[in-house]
């Protein structure tokens, strides 16, 4: 008897293993031979899925296919309209938004202008704790809706003028609010949404409902995937494909790997660990495109060993740029020696000078007369894979300077940003910028005015200040990139960070889809995308 | 027997209790900005900063803020309510995705460690310093020496991307035939060992003097190894099963991520990654219970293996 028992008991795992396996075979539609089935594309699991409250590429790459913006933007990154009719202002303060007729949400509401306000006051508002809450401080009775308990749920410069036209009224004149429309945080929301005035549903985010080209096929499965297919009531560019599959991955390289397998149809980052593979891997279909990113070297000014504009100035001529996107980078990144990416109009190449170029002889001559500090500390987040550059950096220091460089690592961002808000000495630290819109003031203004949102390094020059400020305000837009580009100079004489390079979107596609487009944002376009037949 | 069962069930309260309270409190210690490390590297808003600070509690520091916290989370704990993460979802939600995939893959994996490992290490056993053995031996020191880390990403490219046996990742409703090649590579190590500890016990179970009792009776010898020595050889093979399928549900990080699971290991992973507190200890709890019944089980598995072990 007692042998019976032991072979039970010995058999039971089996048993569960496969009964449970038998139950859970819900099969992920990953490949499928019918022209039918969805195009895949790579994203990380989104923090939120409402357009107020959407700043990180996953969520932002849902959304663009789930909403239209006001405003795209064209090959020369300026502004057309979409789903806008005419964006006119006379004096750059008093702007009218007239929309295009006949958008309807995926719920078959027709859009009106109302759904644009009610969507901006929310998030706007600040005890609703969006993300995307300082996007509207340029709209008049902005700070009304903020602090604990507001004076006002409505920000007094959006007004209904009818069913299709509003107006916004500006706190001050600025020249690219139309560029600025283009922003995620810009989409209307429908009634639906929203539980009551001003108050969203908890389950909006699960399914979205927009007004974009595709609509939510059931809901959001968090960590696994996001299902769209094509609105057919959509009055705008139809997509190629009915269906797009957002398959949500943890890492890169199991996402490579399904590509190259044929699994996963869009990959739109290819792994640091593949790059130099990823040519012979992919053949054709490995990809290359401009893309807004812009990695930096930031200093503390606040710190004396690097106070002064010469011994950072020397810290990057002492830097060989095109050596490190070289050899680190296999060419996936191009040396940057401007404050502003390439992609926007108002970039001047160069404008860092004498500065950008690589000069070890001259570096150190500075450097010695500067007295810069005998060891040169580069913080950086150790979760981002940015040590090898550091490295690489770091050693170019030491050779090219003749002082000690050392790189060290942060466990993540937040904790180097902790650090550095407390002034603990953390030496030069890495910083990266995506833009939101392609404008100049975009890379200006929160980087280094004196109150900018990620200026952490305590740069202050109220001369800088004004003359972003006098951009903003400018009558035309030439005006204004002369007035950014005085601003760019001054950068370069003060130097409080050092340009090291500007990013490319890098991406990888499977044989089953061609015409595969990535804009500035790291975003697939959905509406250019078809199946290989 | 049934009391001794109580008692033990009694004691596990007072064990999750106690564990929650510890991870709790490391997680609190070891919590920097959780809002920032939600953001990564873009600035947040006083708005969300606010909104946030005052959802969680994050205010809330030193050590009666750490009391007023764990307290807080205990209550709604007791009704049930496992809190939420800091993206607002339910945890319980996210627990509830996460475990059925990760306990098959555990379940996998241990039913591979069962059926080669145990097997390979009886026969290995049977026949000491065979080619059998000595190459067992090496293999199963090849695969203890190899890192999952290493050994995950190799399985995947090679079964999965070059001789396309396998699909290369399994996703989050994986058929039983996505999860066998993360199951296989998560299982080799408890194989390894399991073939291992058999072996040995199996040899050395050879040689005692009930073996020599039933030989001289004239009992055939495959009756010999299954009934008499395997019965007694198998109580160490099962004490190290039962814990190692809590440590294969906890320390599936690597397989999961490589694989693209998105099970317990990985929902720990980003979890601490993102100081997100209520969803580590949710998490560790459901892996205290685990540990604590897989515990149990081996404890009475004794009792039917060994008829000398007997429980008051």
């Amino acid at each position: 008897m007692r042998v019976r028992r032991l072979a039970a008991w010995t058999a039971l795992p089996l048993a569960v293993t496969l009964g449970l396996a038998a139950c859970g075979s819900g099969g992920d539609g990953g490949s499928g031979g019918s022209g039918n089935s969805a195009v895949s594309i790579q994203i990380g699991e989104p923090k939120h899925l409402v357009p107020t409250n959407t700043t990180e590429t996953a969520g932002a790459q849902v959304l663009t296919g789930l909403f239209s913006p006001l405003v795209d933007y064209d090959a020369q990154n300026k502004p057309y309209e979409v789903a806008a009719q005419s964006i006119t202002s006379s004096d750059n303060k008093v702007w009218t938004i007239k929309l295009k007729d006949g958008f309807t949400f995926h719920n078959g509401q027709k859009v009106t202008s109302e759904d644009y306000i009610n969507a901006w006051n929310y998030g706007a508002y600040a005890p609703n704790g969006q993300d995307s809450n300082y996007f509207f401080e340029k709209i008049a009775g902005y700070p009304d809706l903020q602090g604990k308990e507001p004076k006002a749920k409505e920000m007094s410069g959006l007004k209904k003028v009818d069913d299709l036209t509003f107006t916004v009224t500006l706190a001050e004149p600025y020249i690219d609010f139309r560029t600025m429309l283009g922003y995620t945080a810009f989409y209307p929301m429908p009634e639906a949404a929203f539980s009551a005035p001003g108050v969203l549903k908890d389950s909006y985010e699960q399914a979205p409902i927009g007004q974009g080209p595709f609509k939510m096929k059931g809901t959001w499965q968090h960590d696994s995937k996001i299902d769209v297919e094509r609105y057919d009531a959509y009055p705008g560019e139809k997509p190629k494909v009915q269906n797009i599959e957002f398959r949500i991955y943890q890492q890169l390289t199991a996402a490579y790997a399904d590509v190259l397998a044929d699994n996963l149809d869009v990959l739109p980052t290819i792994p640091s660990e593949s790059l130099s593979t990823a040519p012979t891997d992919l053949g054709d279909r490995y990809q290359t495109s401009p893309m807004s990113s812009f990695q930096f070297l930031a200093f503390p000014t606040f710190d004396k060993d690097y106070s002064s504009p010469d011994v950072r100035k020397a810290i990057s001529m002492a830097i060989d740029r095109d050596e490190i996107t070289k050899s680190v980078f296999k060419g996936s990144q191009q040396s940057a020696r401007s404050f502003v990416s390439p992609v926007l109009p108002g970039y001047r190449e160069n404008t860092a000078g004498k500065a950008g170029e690589f000069n070890p002889t001259e570096a150190k001559k500075l450097y010695q007369a500067a007295g810069g500090p005998k060891k040169i500390v580069i913080s950086y987040n150790g979760d981002g894979g940015h040590k090898d550059w550091v490295d690489a950096t770091v050693n170019q220091l030491k050779a090219n300077l003749g002082v000690d460089a050392v790189g060290v690592a942060e466990p993540k961002f937040a904790d180097l940003l902790t650090k550095v808000e407390k002034k603990t000495p953390v030496g030069a630290f890495r910083m990266g910028w995506v833009m939101d819109y392609p404008t100049m003031e975009d890379y200006l203004g929160p980087l280094y005015s004196t109150n900018g949102s990620s200026n952490y390094y305590g740069y202050s020059n109220p001369e800088f200040d004004r003359l972003v400020k006098e951009g903003s305000a400018a009558k035309t837009q030439d005006e204004a990139i002369a007035k950014y580009q005085q601003a760019e100079d001054i950068l370069a004489k003060d130097m409080p960070v050092i340009p090291l390079r500007f990013g490319e979107n890098v991406f990888g596609h499977s044989s089953k889809v061609k015409n595969v487009q990535m804009d500035l944002f790291q975003r697939v376009n959905l509406v250019k995308i078809e199946a290989a037949s | 027997m049934f009391r001794y069962i109580l008692r033990r069930l009694l004691q596990m309260v007072l064990a999750f209790f106690g564990t929650t309270l510890i991870v709790y409190a490391l997680m609190f210690a070891g919590q920097g900005d959780p809002i920032q490390a939600l953001a990564g590297e873009r600035p947040v808003t006083a708005a969300q900063r606010a909104y946030l600070t005052e959802k969680y509690h994050l205010d809330a520091t030193g050590v009666g803020g750490f009391f007023y916290r764990y307290f807080d989370y205990v209550k709604s704990l007791l009704q049930g309510d496992l809190g939420q993460s800091l993206t607002g979802r339910q945890i319980g939600d996210i627990l509830q995705a996460a475990w059925p995939v990760t306990l098959k893959l555990a379940l996998i994996a241990l039913a591979v460690a069962i059926i080669f490992g145990v097997s390979a290490g009886v026969v290995a056993g049977i026949r000491r310093a065979s080619i059998f053995d000595n190459s067992t031996l090496v293999l199963t020191l090849l695969v203890l020496g190899i890192p999952t880390i290493v050994l995950a990403p190799l399985a995947q490219f090679f079964l999965g991307v070059k001789w396309q046996l396998f699909p290369p990742t399994a996703g989050s409703q994986p058929t039983f035939y996505a999860l066998l090649l993360p199951g296989i590579v998560l299982g080799s190590l408890s194989l390894a060992t399991a073939l291992r500890l058999t072996r040995t016990s199996v040899a050395e179970n050879l040689r005692a003097d009930y073996v020599r009792t039933a030989r001289s009776k004239g009992l055939v010898k495959r009756r010999i190894v299954t009934v008499h020595v395997l019965r007694n050889s198998l109580i160490p093979v099962v004490t190290f099963l039962g814990v190692e399928l809590g440590n294969l549900m906890s320390g599936a990080i690597i397989t999961e991520g490589v694989f693209n699971i998105p099970g317990v290991g990985f929902n720990l992973f980003r979890g601490i990654r993102t100081e997100d507190g209520p969803l580590v200890v949710g998490i560790v709890s459901v892996l205290v219970v685990v540990y604590l019944v897989s515990n149990l089980v081996v404890d009475v598995l004794y009792a039917v293996l060994d008829p000398r072990i007997r429980y008051e």
